[in-house]
């Protein structure tokens, strides 16, 4: 099988090169592609933003920017980044990709519904551009209300249109996978034999089909009360701004377990592969996923504990917000028992597992600090927030989606990517973001307020480690751009299975998979990584 | 989804949810004190009720149907209660220490 490399075949790729052939394509790989391309430009765009204003914060002067310029700068990073790159970036690209291949099938349940899905989160895009362009918008990604609906001259509701568009992309690349994973199973493959790739992607499709929607009403509602009056959020008319914050983080903190899911099935694929081993303890990595989808629900109050919220809903949501890190951890621990005697190979996908394990464990750790009540009080709105959140959206969702890409690559371009500069890209990343992020711990405990366009010099130098660890960070990502393109002409032929991994998608379906996926329906007859067969 | 529902059965909704809106409409001008609320979000979710099991077939549809459409109806009544909780609490706990 795998011996066949240099006789061209027909593959998802080469069967059609026509532009209308990918813009009209129903095949879910090629719409993994399409979001491939589209979720790159806009991490770009994202990240240009946020070296921007790195560089201002670089003094504690304003010199860059205007301090209007700053406001929009950091808002539009934080919109661009949650809503355009995050929330779809693995279940969108790799999910889209894997999924049908995982579990046997030609392609989705709604084919046409997932092509829908890309060009909502197209248009949804194109709008957030043209309020970026249009005047920019300065609340904050959050669009804390009464600020958002009542005082902020900027594009709010063009934005807030742009976000509730972009939401049914998510809700229908939600409805699409959970119809998938029900009814599209091949034979033999039951639940408790599902990669927990599928488990962790049934999760979070989940969440973006309850969750979703709340968001979706909740922006509309601003919407109205900005455009047409009616009181909502405004006490003057009736209404309660933290009405807003309930709604919007109903939302939210979910939205954080539709990024971080995700990547953890990826990691979860990987660390099977590159120790050889069956995730330990398989059905508590696949419960605790569900878990956090259901738990993930109870604790948006802990972002209200200084908004006024009662102090019982602020003891129940602290409670809360401690017993959703079990599941997490549980995760962590299973993966690093995966390890332990394991056979390990270290090839790049699996420096990402262990860069996630680390950056998560922080990220998580320091998420326990801010839900505690009387913490919080200290650190609420600093930069200890603000490191908390990029180490467990850069550290884990980035971490897991890169190792992703990395490891999924050969299966889908065909070829293979440069290991050594891989490699180095790893490092960049790893040591720019903790470069970049670390320091702002240190001066969130010192009291520097996020979002922030002037601070006290006395802050300066940890500011300025924090800005050169973004530049080191920046190289770290345009790295990968150019091995990756540089891979697609002149890379290695990837054989079938180069891993030599487990799973429908490496062992019966063809590098890179051909149209229809499959030249006849799978038959699965063993659990997932039974990796300990071969070892013995 | 096997069997067409007849259409008899669609009028039939149609009017009680015609009704219904009469009746929200109709109790609005009804000075129902602290029971205002509480009336009109009632007659708001039978007439969703009524729309989600006839109207959207989840009356005749099979067992994973439902478990999805009552989740969808759990979880809102997640947001309530626990948006509730703040709400209502907020006179339950007095600070410890006047305020000035
Ligand atoms: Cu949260």
């Amino acid at each position: 099988m795998s011996n066949d490399t240099s006789s061209p075949k027909v593959n998802y790729l080469n069967n059609d090169y026509s532009i209308k052939s990918w813009l009209l394509t129903v095949d879910h790989k090629r719409i993994a592609i399409l979001y491939l391309i589209a979720i790159s430009f806009f991490f770009l765009v994202g990240g240009l933003m946020a070296v921007l204003f790195r560089f201002e914060l670089a003094t504690p002067q304003g010199d860059l920017v205007s301090a209007e310029t700053y406001n929009k700068l950091f808002t539009m990073h934080g919109m661009v980044m949650v809503f355009f790159f995050l929330i779809p970036s693995v279940p969108a690209v790799l999910g889209n990709f894997l999924l049908p291949l995982m579990i046997g099938a030609k392609d989705v349940a709604f084919p046409r519904l997932n092509l829908a899905s890309w060009y909502i989160y197209m248009l949804g895009g194109t709008l957030t551009i043209f309020a970026a362009i249009s005047g920019g918008i300065d609340t904050g990604w959050t669009f804390y209300t009464p600020y958002s609906s009542t005082y902020a001259n900027t594009a709010v509701v063009t934005a807030g249109i742009a976000v509730f568009i972009t939401g049914f992309s998510s809700i229908l690349t939600g409805l699409n996978f959970l119809v998938t994973i029900h009814k599209l199973r091949a034979p033999g493959l039951t639940w408790s034999r599902l990669p927990l790739f599928v488990w962790a992607h049934y999760a979070t499709s989940i969440i973006m089909l309850l969750g979703t929607p709340v968001l979706a009403i909740t922006v509309a509602l601003l919407a109205v009360e900005r455009g047409l009056g009616f009181g909502i959020f405004d006490p003057n008319l009736g209404g309660d701004p933290v009405l807003f914050q309930h709604l919007f983080w109903f939302y939210s903190h979910p939205a954080v377990y539709i990024m971080i899911l995700p990547s953890m099935g990826v990691i979860s694929e990987i660390v099977a592969a590159f120790c050889r081993k069956r995730v330990f303890g398989y059905t508590f990595v696949a419960a605790s996923s569900l878990a956090i989808a259901v738990i993930g629900f109870f604790v948006w109050g802990h972002h209200l504990f200084l908004s006024s919220q009662s102090v019982f809903a602020g003891m129940v949501f602290s409670f809360l917000s401690y017993i959703v890190a079990v599941p997490s951890a549980i995760k962590v621990f299973n993966w690093t028992a995966t390890m332990f005697r394991g056979s390990i190979s270290w090839e790049t996908p699996m420096l990402y597992v262990l860069g996630f394990i680390g950056l998560f464990s922080i990220g998580g750790l320091t998420g326990l600090f801010l839900a505690n009540l009387a913490v919080d009080v200290h650190l609420h709105d600093t930069y200890f927030v603000v490191a908390h959140f990029h180490y467990v959206m850069v550290g884990g969702v980035i971490m897991g989606y890169m190792g992703g890409l990395h490891y999924y690559w050969p299966k889908i371009t065909g070829r293979m990517y440069n290991e050594f500069w891989a490699k180095i890209s790893f490092l960049l990343i790893f040591v720019g973001f903790n470069l970049t992020f670390l320091p702002q711990f240190v001066l969130g405990q010192l009291g520097m307020p996020r979002r922030y366009y002037f601070y006290d010099a006395e802050w300066q130098t940890l500011n300025v480690l924090s800005s050169a660890g973004a530049s080191v960070l920046g190289i770290g990502y345009l790295l990968p751009v150019i091995y990756f393109l540089y891979s697609l002409k002149n890379g290695k032929i990837a054989s079938q299975n180069p891993w030599g991994a487990k799973g429908l998608e490496w062992e019966v379906a063809d590098t890179p998979p051909d149209p229809h996926n499959f030249h006849e329906i799978p038959v699965v007859t063993e659990e997932a990584y039974a990796y300990a067969k071969e070892a013995h | 989804m096997s069997e067409a529902v007849p259409l008899k059965i669609y009028y039939r909704i149609f009017s009680a949810l015609m009704v219904l809106t009469a009746i929200t409409v109709g109790i609005a001008f009804v000075d129902l004190g602290y029971l205002n609320t509480f009336v009109a979000v009632s007659i708001a979710v039978l007439k969703a009720t009524l729309v989600l099991l006839f109207f959207m077939h989840v009356k005749y549809s099979n067992r994973l149907i439902w478990v999805f459409a009552s989740a969808g109806f759990i979880w809102f009544i997640i947001m309530v209660a626990f948006t509730m909780s703040d709400y209502v609490g907020r006179t339950w706990v007095e600070a410890p220490i006047p305020l000035p």
